[in-house]
């Protein structure tokens, strides 16, 4: 980069103050951009202050904070089974993976085991959730740098998976699908599901995939623009809690699927000494906007793998957890044919009955598309917990921008903030 | 290691009390010979409970020696115990959760915090002050703004000590919990529009 920054003289870290824009705004040199929070290229509301010198940026400082909705104290008032319902609204490009995240806390808080069947459907969904959220990215990542025909084909694909989720829950966009030791209801039909799902891997996501790589990979415009660009270290990185596909873009081999397992990817997962399921991390070690998303690719076939291995051999019985009867709200059948299920049921969700939680706190968490996503529950021993504290992987990821963006152009920006895959709804939460 | 706090010996299973085996707690106990430590475990996660004023030269020693080698700072909590059926050491706390890429290992470290004044406003409290961390992760940043903006516990020596999520002049730190889920008085403040003036 032959760009240098010109030594600035120190300034107040209050940019959003009037005062600060007539001292810097005049002076020939600099100026000051205000980018967001309305903006089509910032995909959802965030705000950048940009101090420019010509068209490079001299400095980026990011303002979130206006999507905030307090996700984390209404979490203090639902409980345990109602606020999946909140969680699913987080990173909403991937909601299924919210649920199996925040019910995976609440049973390891609990000690539940969840039956083999549940594990399977969870991770099925859980990989879907991912070639979902990583179609989102990698398509609106073409789109801002104008690779409009790219976009396309990758939101046709999230299509089918729309219909899947709305197959198996009734919900296209916000599943609410998990409950403690379970889930919300089995299949409707394993015969269909699984069918719809071999024919959205066969006829449309391989051929979707072929298409926005062959569009993208060796395009010249596209290796232009994102070659190089926003480029962070391996040891920046870890230095700035990055994780998933965006940290192992710069080469930190790190997936918690395979250093934490959980779910199918742990050994013995349905207790009769099963495999975990294989597949393979990919990394790349250039850490720019162009490896970032060529590791997103790889993922969604890797994605793909792990559904095909998982979707013939889904195992029959319960899909509910049988170890503890108590924490399971039984199905409707039960609930409106049997005395026993309406007491159950009744159990549960009164306001002065339900969960016996342990008075502790535990951390839990998954590898979502973006990184890292954990919950820290601290429970007070009543069914609601006493306060739920949410580590989002973009959060984190996104923290890094303005250390990114310093020295590129005012167009990479765009490119740059696709490659976050920055959701405003779990970043400000 | 002193005596695990009450809060979670309870709660682990009847008869048998946390599992304070982590090699980590005696390295720390070993290098830090005069502070004093408290510990605790549950579900397998061990978290080692230190004096606020202990807190960063605890987290550095995990960090830099290679014995502990926690290079990863993955979350920053800040909890506010007010109202929690049992005893706590004080009224709110921070949790560091730290992983070790090496051994894979997961460890947390906490440290409680009394205030000095009303918690109901967002006046400076001297009371909740800790040494930020982002020297040793610069990660830090924006988990340690989030937890000052949530919760009021300030940072010292924080390079960008603003608030993060809600704007400079919000009055309250709004994860408190003696602040209401439904907010104070800002609803009350919106005009009232019926049928008749819509």
């Amino acid at each position: 980069m032959p760009f240098t920054l010109k030594p600035a003289e120190p300034f107040d870290v209050d940019v959003e103050s009037t005062e600060y824009l007539k001292k810097h705004i005049d002076t020939g040199e600099r100026w000051v951009l205000n980018f967001g929070p309305q903006h089509p290229a910032t995909h959802t509301t965030l705000r950048l202050v940009l101090e420019l010198d010509g068209e490079r940026v001299a400095r980026c400082t990011p303002h979130i904070g206006y999507l905030h909705s307090g996700f984390e104290k209404l979490g203090e008032h639902l409980d345990y089974n109602q606020y999946v319902t909140i969680v699913s609204r987080m990173d909403y490009s991937a909601p299924i993976v919210n649920d199996i995240a925040w019910h995976g806390a609440v049973e390891k808080l609990f000690d539940i085991e969840i039956t083999p069947r549940c594990k399977v459907l969870r991770t099925i969904m859980l990989e879907m959730g991912r070639i979902q959220s990583h179609l989102l990215c990698v398509a609106a990542a073409g789109l801002d740098l104008g690779a409009f025909t790219a976009f396309l084909y990758g939101f046709n694909s999230r299509e089918r998976i729309y219909d899947i989720i709305d197959y198996i829950s009734g919900q296209r966009f916000h599943p609410d699908w998990t409950r403690v030791g379970g889930l919300m209801q089995d299949l409707p039909d394993t015969g269909v599901f699984v069918r719809m799902v071999k024919a959205w891997l066969k006829d449309d996501l391989a051929g979707a995939i072929d298409d926005m790589e062959g569009l993208l990979n060796r395009n010249r415009i596209f290796m232009d623009r994102t070659m190089g660009i926003g480029v962070l270290t391996k040891q920046e990185a870890i230095a700035h809690s990055c994780t998933g596909p965006f940290a192992r873009a710069s080469g930190v081999v790190r997936d918690v699927r395979k250093d934490a397992p959980f779910l199918c990817f742990a050994d013995n997962w349905d207790g009769q000494g099963a495999k975990g399921v294989r597949f393979m991390v990919p990394v790349m070690n250039e850490g720019d906007v162009y490896s970032r998303y060529r590791v997103r690719v790889e993922e969604i076939k890797q994605s793909a793998k792990i559904i095909e291995q998982l979707i013939d051999a889904i195992p029959g019985g319960p899909i509910d957890t049988f170890a503890d009867a108590k924490m399971v709200k039984p199905p409707k059948s039960q609930v409106y044919g049997s005395i026993e299920g309406l007491i159950q049921h009744f159990e549960l969700i009164m306001s002065n009955r339900g969960w016996k939680a342990p008075i502790a706190e535990c951390y839990s968490s998954i590898e979502s598309p973006n990184g890292e996503l954990g919950y820290f529950i601290v429970a007070d021993g009543s069914p609601r917990p006493f306060r739920v504290k949410v580590r989002p992987p973009i959060f984190v990821n996104y923290s890094t921008m303005a250390k990114m963006t310093e020295g590129h152009l005012l167009s990479d920006v765009v490119g740059i903030i696709g490659s976050v895959n920055v959701i405003a709804a779990e970043l400000d939460r | 290691m002193g005596a695990e706090t009450p809060s979670n010996a309870a709660s682990n299973a009847p008869g048998k009390g946390p599992n304070l085996d982590h090699p980590v707690f005696a390295l720390v106990k070993g290098h830090f010979a005069s502070k004093r430590f408290s510990a605790t475990e549950f579900r397998g996660q061990s978290t080692l409970i230190v004096q606020p004023g202990d807190a960063h030269a605890v987290l550095g020693f995990l960090k830099n020696d290679p014995r502990c080698g926690f290079n990863f700072l993955a979350d920053v909590v800040g909890v506010d115990y007010l109202g929690y059926p049992s005893k706590t050491i004080g009224r709110f706390a921070v949790v560091y959760v730290l992983r070790c890429f090496e051994r894979e290992d997961l460890f947390f470290v906490k440290t409680f915090l009394d205030p000095s004044l009303p918690t109901d406003g967002i006046v400076e409290d001297p009371a909740l002050y800790l040494d930020s961390v982002t020297d040793l992760w610069p990660g830090a940043e924006w988990m340690e703004r989030e937890v000052y903006d949530m919760l009021g516990i300030r940072f010292r020596n924080h390079p960008d000590p603003r608030r993060i999520l809600t704007w400079e002049a919000y009055p309250a730190h709004p994860l408190r919990k003696d602040y209401p889920v439904r907010g104070r008085e800002e609803r009350e403040q919106f005009r009232l529009v019926d049928r008749t003036d819509a």
